[in-house]
């Protein structure tokens, strides 16, 4: 009897730190280089007679996110108290949303199947993966918020005790829990990065990993057929806790889908979801394996009740439109427009859309010089070299849309030719001039004048008798040769379309 | 000094025509404490010289011409569930806070010091407010003033007694089932548990979330109508404080509330209500029919063992979680000799809780945990609604509602202790009123044959304190009861 192929079905909850100035229940900064238990007050230290404060930002970005991930907002979003005992926890318990979150019923959407992922212009991270394949819509269960914890340290004097920072303790946390719709290790990739894209686009999340401001836990199982009622059977569920890269992420997910595997086929009856239930399990990054850490039985009793020091949050539907109506173009809708709009393949579209800034730098200046192709070319190639050397965003680069505009209308006038193109921007890098500044003063304008050229092109058909003839017998390639010679000698000053046109037009003429 | 026994209004008339300084009444309050509080044991800590700084700046503001506050110069006794950043100990009554202080002032601490209070001292309660009776304090047991041998009530049992015994004329109290108008009415003074939300919780350390709510103690209506005016009122930080207006409760406190509908619910008449007790209570309805008042019988079916039985679920749920920060890890007591950090949880909050606290904790925890969850805190919740329901309807049909504070008067040390149910009975017309969120006062009403007080309990609906203190008012105009002072302040007077 043959056993159908087992199915990897991998759900993701994401945690992400909200980019507010201060914590989510009191006026504490969010601060994370600073001295440890400097940035604490009696509240988000839990002291006796304490009470929290909704922090009306971090709900606004919330919204904001769930908005963007086509959430609906519930007429009414409660907070609960989430317990459990554990010293970076001062209360030991956890302000959270249990059963009526913030957002509900959304979707996120990834491309599928693709080539390689595409580095994104500012170096941090990586852009979803463009496929030849398609797009996948990836369904988001709930998006909530909750408080973070603090950070324990173990044995830092190298004795018998722990020390714990409460900076971190009360930090708004956003918490998106997917479908488990996604299968493969790749989609879990082109999933975080996809949200983590669409958090810093929006300005909801910072998401910068070194500093755990992005954190996932995926939920693995694998689809073994179905039962003898019809409904699909599952290997035990694996939650893993507190992964805090892509690369982590993705390789504990294909360790546990080997794993899984591995022990589906030494145990096919009993290794299954009815059995053994959810188990949590922990990753050891330098080894790159997952180990368990509690199973079905010794599962907590969280002891979820409505907290009673906050009042329900109850969205006035006016202000979640006026959100709504805020959220920028996303980027996925962007790509699409770039490609209908300006007529870029599907690869420059995917690069100049992972990055928000980078967007509406290409955007600004391909509508001021009304080449929105040759705009796409330097942004790609000039502007991304520049970028990934010094490691900057596009904040950092000291030209502007309509600076980097006006060089590329300089070329297609035919006053500067491509190269000396490139020589001018980097001069604008350096002095920050403007190209046309710079163009007149350093006598870079090219010879255009036809009698001089006329003269050139002469001296070079008489002075290459070989390609000419070959060119003249029908070999295109003798052309370029040619076009060559004739830029030599005029210094490269001579605009090169001009000098093929009366190329053409002796020797074919 | 001779003691003038003055009530903080009296003593703001007084300080107003110069015939009293705010350092004259601290002394007097403190010579009080001096001689009795060995017998009483209202107090956990006071602090003397702290409070007589503070008179000597209340009095030296007065002269300069500065605005007196509302209390300028009165002396107030604080419960000690209640954050002050004074250098005195918050203990609550529980030997797992020990030698914790409190970094900020609670909203009320803040408000009764804006308005030129003298706080002379924190005062004794049920450990964390938990208990009828200031029995389950983990330092000592107050007793009350009218009988040495017997319990103040309690929560709020060590500001009830100090105001009792004269020692402050005013104290702040916190009531989440009664521990404010139970001790009242046990020993014979005021106490007033405004509508939830009308003071901020802000600095009361937790028992019941949803249930606690701060509220004064004095001798008479008018000084519960001040304190409720220095610390009614909206505060940003307490998201469950409500912005509604605060009302002048002193404007209009001598006029009568005419016509005026009292409901009796036949509820608070039943079982378990001793006969001396309902004597004073009928009598007590007599002086309102006779000022005019129509006596409306009515019943609130879910107000009594229902509202007892799902009390102890909402509040122990709540307790069980606001209790989960004493672990020995940021503050307070921590034992020592811990093997390990489960160990070291376990340890502390073994040593440091007595055992009522211990035993709310455990069914509080029951009844949250996951496959009890929707039998115990849920149900408990929609009894909740129930009893409110039953509270909207009675108020359309009257004003007030009137019966016992307390079903028995003050009983003897020791003699419920060992039986947690009958403890849990004294608040039997009381925790209603908590879990319908409704204001309720006591009154003094009279005394028994033996010379214990009796409180009258008068339930208004939200937000309608200042028709509350005004039926209160009509009731003490026609009766002095205020006027008798407990043996212990005679016996040593």
């Amino acid at each position: 009897m043959s056993r159908p192929e087992p199915t990897p079905t991998i759900g993701l909850e994401v945690h992400m730190h909200l980019a507010t100035r201060t914590k989510l229940f009191c006026g504490c900064e969010v601060a994370y280089d600073a001295r440890p238990n400097s940035r604490v007050c009696p509240v988000c230290l839990g002291m006796p007679g304490v009470l929290p404060v909704m922090n009306e930002k971090a709900v606004e970005l919330a919204v904001r996110m769930a908005l963007a991930l086509g959430c609906t907002i519930p007429d009414l979003a409660k907070w609960d108290r989430k317990h459990y005992y554990y010293p970076d926890l001062p209360k030991n318990y956890q302000i959270s949303e249990y059963d009526q979150p913030l957002g509900v019923g959304g979707f996120l959407e990834i491309s599928v199947e693709g080539g390689p992922s595409i580095p994104t212009m500012s170096g941090l991270g990586t852009a979803l993966s463009l496929s030849k394949g398609g797009v996948k819509r990836i369904g988001i269960t709930r998006v909530h918020l909750e408080e973070d914890a603090g950070k324990l340290m173990h044995d830092e004097g190298g004795g018998n005790s722990s020390v714990v920072d409460l900076n971190r303790t009360g930090t708004p946390l956003l918490e998106i829990v997917s479908e488990p719709e996604m299968n493969s290790p790749d989609e879990v990739r082109a999933y975080s990065t996809a949200l983590r894209q669409l958090a810093v686009y929006l300005g909801v999340g910072r998401c910068n990993m070194q500093l755990g401001q992005m954190r996932f836990e995926p939920n693995i199982s694998l689809r073994i057929g179905a039962g003898p009622d019809g409904k699909p059977r599952y290997t035990p569920i694996a939650e893993i806790k507190n992964l805090n890269s892509f690369r982590s992420v993705e390789r504990a997910v294909a360790f546990e889908i080997a794993r899984h595997r591995e022990e589906y086929e030494a145990d096919p009856k009993g290794y299954t979801l009815e059995r053994l239930g959810k188990q949590t399990r922990g990753w050891i990054d330098d080894q790159e394996v997952t180990f368990l850490q509690r199973s079905k039985e010794e599962a907590h009793d969280y002891r979820y009740f409505p907290e009673p020091d906050l009042v329900p949050f109850v969205p006035d539907r006016e202000w979640v439109d006026e959100i709504r109506a805020s959220l920028p173009e996303l980027p996925e809708a962007r790509r699409r427009r770039f490609i209908d709009e300006y007529g870029l393949p599907e690869y420059d579209a995917g690069v100049l859309t992972a990055d928000r800034e980078v967007a509406d730098f290409y955007e600004t200046a391909a509508r001021l010089c009304e080449d929105p192709k040759a705009a796409s070319n330097w942004v790609m190639q000039d502007i991304s070299r520049v970028l990934n050397e010094r490691k900057v965003g596009m904040a950092g680069l000291p030209i502007t849309p309509g600076a980097l505009a006006e060089l590329i209308c300089l070329v297609r006038a035919g006053t500067i030719n491509r190269n000396t193109g490139a020589e001018v921007f980097d001069k604008m890098l350096e002095t920050g001039r403007s190209a046309l500044e710079i163009v007149e003063a350093e006598g870079l304008a090219q010879t255009s004048d036809a009698g001089e050229l006329e003269a050139i092109v002469e001296k070079v058909i008489a002075d290459n008798p070989g390609p000419s003839a070959d060119y003249r017998g029908g070999k295109e390639k003798a052309l370029g040769r040619l076009i060559g010679e004739a830029m030599k000698a005029s210094g490269g000053k001579a605009n090169p379309q001009l000098v093929r046109g009366i190329l053409v037009r002796k020797l074919r003429g | 000094m001779a003691s003038r026994n003055l009530t903080a209004c009296e003593m703001r008339e007084a300080m107003g025509k110069g015939e009293l300084s705010a350092r004259e009444a601290t002394e007097e309050c403190l010579e009080a404490i001096e001689r009795l509080d060995a017998k009483v044991r209202a107090f956990l800590s006071t602090d003397a010289a702290a409070a007589r700084r503070r008179a000597r700046e209340i009095d030296r503001r007065l002269k300069a011409g500065e605005t007196p506050g509302l209390l300028a110069g009165v002396p107030v006794a604080v419960k000690d569930n209640l954050c002050t950043a004074d250098g005195q100990p918050t203990t609550c009554a529980s030997r797992i806070l020990e030698g914790w202080k409190a970094p900020y002032n609670a909203h009320v601490v803040e408000r009764l010091l804006a308005e030129g209070a003298v706080i002379l001292g924190k005062t004794n309660l049920d450990e964390f407010a938990m208990g009828s009776s200031t029995e389950n304090s983990g330092f000592e047991a107050t007793r009350n003033p009218w009988d040495l041998n017997r319990v103040p009530g309690g929560s709020s049992g060590g500001s009830a007694a100090a105001v009792a015994a004269r020692m402050v004329p005013v104290a702040l109290g916190s009531d989440t089932g009664g521990s404010i108008r139970q001790p009242a009415a046990l020993c014979g003074v005021v106490g007033l548990k405004p509508t939830y939300g009308r003071v901020s919780r802000y600095g009361l350390v937790a028992f019941a979330s949803s249930l606690d709510q701060i509220g004064p103690f004095g001798r008479t209506v008018a000084d519960a109508a001040l304190v409720l005016q220095a610390i009614a009122g909206h505060d940003p930080r307490d998201s469950t404080s409500v912005a509604e207006p605060v009302p002048d409760y002193l404007a209009r406190l001598e006029e009568p509330l005419e016509p005026l509908r009292i409901g009796v619910p036949k509820e608070f008449f039943g079982e378990g209500l001793d006969a001396q007790v309902e004597r004073v209570v009928r009598e007590a309805l007599g002086v309102y029919e006779r000022l005019g008042a129509e006596l409306v019988e009515l019943s609130l079916p879910h107000a009594t063992d229902y509202a007892i039985a799902a009390y102890y679920i909402v509040a122990t749920s709540e307790a069980s979680s606001n209790l989960a920060r004493y672990d020995g890890v940021h503050y307070g007591y921590r034992s020592s000799g811990h093997a390990d950090m489960i160990d070291m949880y376990m340890r502390t909050r073994a040593e440091g809780f007595g055992d009522e606290v211990k035993r709310r904790i455990m069914l509080g925890t029951y009844a949250l945990s996951a496959g009890y969850y929707d039998a115990y805190y849920k149900k408990a919740l929609k009894v909740r609604r129930l009893i409110r329901e039953d509270y909207e309807a009675a108020f359309k049909r009257v004003d007030v509602i009137v019966g016992p504070t307390s079903p028995t008067p003050a009983f003897r040390l020791g003699e419920r202790t060992a039986d947690p149910l009958a403890m849990y009975l004294s608040d039997v017309y009381t925790v209603s009123c908590n879990l319908a969120a409704i204001a309720g006062i006591s009154v003094p009403a009279g005394f028994t044959k033996a010379g214990l007080p009796v409180g009258l309990q008068i339930l208004g609906n939200v937000f309608t304190e200042e028709r509350l203190l005004r039926v209160a008012r009509m009731y003490e105009r026609e009766t002095d009861w205020a006027a008798r002072v407990p043996p212990v302040c005679e016996a040593t007077a």
